[in-house]
């Protein structure tokens, strides 16, 4: 006696599958594919002095740094991904101090409209300074350079955490402060029940953009500091030495890395904001 | 069907005056918004505020709340003079002014937490299912705000004043941005709960006929700026009331249309 296979499981076959999933995969792979094609093509033809994206597997040491990102020679010489995680580790370290203060300056400024008039011209002049510009006064200012590279991450990343929170505190609706006060609510109460839940998805919108441009400013910090260990430094290494198809795996590294905290934060956000 | 049609007189055998409006006036800057306001709302009284928008009846209901205070004059409660808000004076605000980020039971519980620290956690959740049930929501308690209707946030609003036991129950228009048919439902509720409750409550409304139902007293104000208390409407009909019986009511009508006379002849709104 023969039962029929359950449809239930039953495998997607091939022709389905491509009806449903083709017109999202498709499209981007011909990008991808096409702006790789484009490149090769204008190397190739001399047109340009940048290196065919194939001279990430041609040229010998490229294709080391690529297959094998874990090396650890001492000092300076070590693999991608040791040099993007010494980078990364900055990043976090500037982009939590910036989000602790941030957040909490943010809810002061926010609630409090005098601390807000005294401070916001301040905020607004000093969110308008380039990290580039705040390295130099941070390396005189700070004891040693990788304390400063922290600091050149915290100050880019604070602005926008610190903004975006205030204007969410300053939005909260006259109705929920009506309500808090018709019930006399505690301030602990109004603080964890109505404030930070209210204030909640614009703090994140301001950590989502500071993510980026923390980021942002790790390269242009190493690059500009020199002697670290970091992608930044890296880059700024090999094009010293003219390793240009180096600088372009590392770039490479930068922007999935970028695009992996960039997400992260999002999942995060869909995580902890509330569903409204 | 015989109701009585004595039309001028007060509605209850008088009983404490719990609120009382003395000579108040409002001013917001150069602009006189209340001149003059006298009021008595007795215990347990239902009492409608009816005028055109400007009339300066959401002004008369914040006075109340405590939300802003007069120029000159005093508003009271049992005596004392109201200097801010309080959950014996608890609003429901037209827009339902629920916490989108907690759930129907939590919004409930929130309110009876904060005027109740003292009672223990058991018979605080008791109480939150008390009136949820109160007003039909039993069901619907593990559901949040943008998740359900605009009735039934207008209930769970409802259901959070009352849980808090107030002396006064203030209502900005409730029923406003709902459609008929859920209005009618929620008068009759709203009338059920009070006469079961014996709270006072002060109503604004621009609905003539949701006045007539519900209302002891209706008091209808002038035009702003500077609005008075116009005219006093006490509505004899005897309760519980039934809006079919009211219908059928001569009297009814009588009132209607003292009612439409001064807001659209007497006092006719400009823009109107």
């Amino acid at each position: 006696m023969v039962t029929a296979p359950s449809p239930r499981f039953r495998p997607i076959p091939w022709q389905e599958w491509r009806q449903r999933y083709a017109p999202q995969v498709i499209p981007p792979v011909v990008g991808i594919v096409g702006f790789l094609l484009v490149w090769q093509v204008l190397s190739v033809t001399g047109i340009t002095r940048l290196p065919a994206p194939s001279a990430l597997l041609t040229d010998e040491n490229t294709r080391n740094l690529l297959l094998n990102p874990f090396f650890d020679r001492g000092g300076l010489d070590k693999g991608l991904f040791w040099q993007t995680m010494a980078s990364l580790t900055r990043v976090v370290k500037g982009y939590l101090g910036a989000a602790v203060v941030g957040i909490s300056l943010g809810i002061l400024v926010g609630v409090n409209p005098i601390v807000n008039q005294a401070l916001d011209p301040l905020f607004q002049f000093l969110r308008m300074i380039a990290p580039l510009a705040w390295v130099p006064i941070t390396l005189i200012a700070l004891p040693n350079v990788q304390t400063a590279a922290i600091f050149v991450i915290f100050i880019t990343a604070v602005w926008p955490i610190l903004i975006n929170t205030a204007v969410g505190v300053q939005q909260i609706p006259q109705d929920y402060k009506n309500v808090a006060m018709v019930l006399q609510i505690s301030p602990r109460k109004y603080f964890f029940k109505i404030l930070l839940p209210a204030a909640l998805p614009y703090i994140f919108t301001g950590l989502r953009i500071a993510i980026g441009l923390a980021w942002l400013a790790i390269i242009a910090a190493e690059i500009v500091m020199s002697g670290v260990v970091g992608i930044g430094f890296f880059i700024w290494d090999a094009y010293q030495q003219n390793y240009v198809s180096e600088v372009i795996l590392a770039v490479i590294y930068i922007g999935a890395v970028g695009l992996i905290l960039d997400r992260l934060v999002a999942w995060a956000q869909r995580l902890i904001v509330p569903q409204q | 069907m015989v109701t009585t049609t004595r039309l001028a007189t007060a509605a209850p055998t008088a009983t404490e005056e719990i609120l009382t409006f003395h000579q108040v006036t409002k001013q917001y800057g150069e602009l006189l918004v209340l001149n003059g306001i006298n009021l008595s709302v007795r215990q347990g009284e239902f009492i409608c505020i009816i005028g055109h928008s400007g009339c300066g009846k959401s002004t008369l209901l914040n006075l109340a709340a405590g939300f802003t205070q007069p120029t000159s004059g005093e508003v009271r409660l049992r005596g004392q003079v109201i200097t801010k808000p309080g959950p014996d004076r608890m609003v429901v605000f037209q827009n339902y002014s629920l916490l989108p980020w907690l759930t129907v039971f939590e919004n409930v519980f929130l309110a009876v937490d904060a005027v109740y620290p003292q009672k223990r956690l058991p018979e605080k959740r008791a109480m939150v299912r008390e009136y949820l049930n109160l007003v039909g929501l039993g069901e619907a308690m593990d559901k949040r705000p943008p998740q359900i209707s605009g009735g039934m946030k207008q209930r769970v609003a409802i259901a959070r004043a009352l849980a808090v036991q107030p002396e006064v129950l203030l209502l900005d228009e409730p029923f406003g941005a709902l459609d008929a048919i859920t209005k009618e439902e929620l008068q009759e509720e709203l009338l059920a709960i009070w006469s079961r409750s014996g709270c006072t409550v002060l109503m604004i409304t621009h609905d003539i006929d949701e006045a007539l139902f519900l209302a002891d007293r209706v008091i209808m104000m002038t035009n702003g700026p500077a609005a008075r208390i116009g005219d006093i409407l006490a509505i004899p009909f005897e309760r519980p009331r039934s809006r079919e019986r009211l219908l059928e009511d001569p009297s009814y009508y009588d009132l209607r249309n003292q009612a439409l006379e001064f807001l659209y002849e007497r006092f006719a709104h400009p823009a109107d």
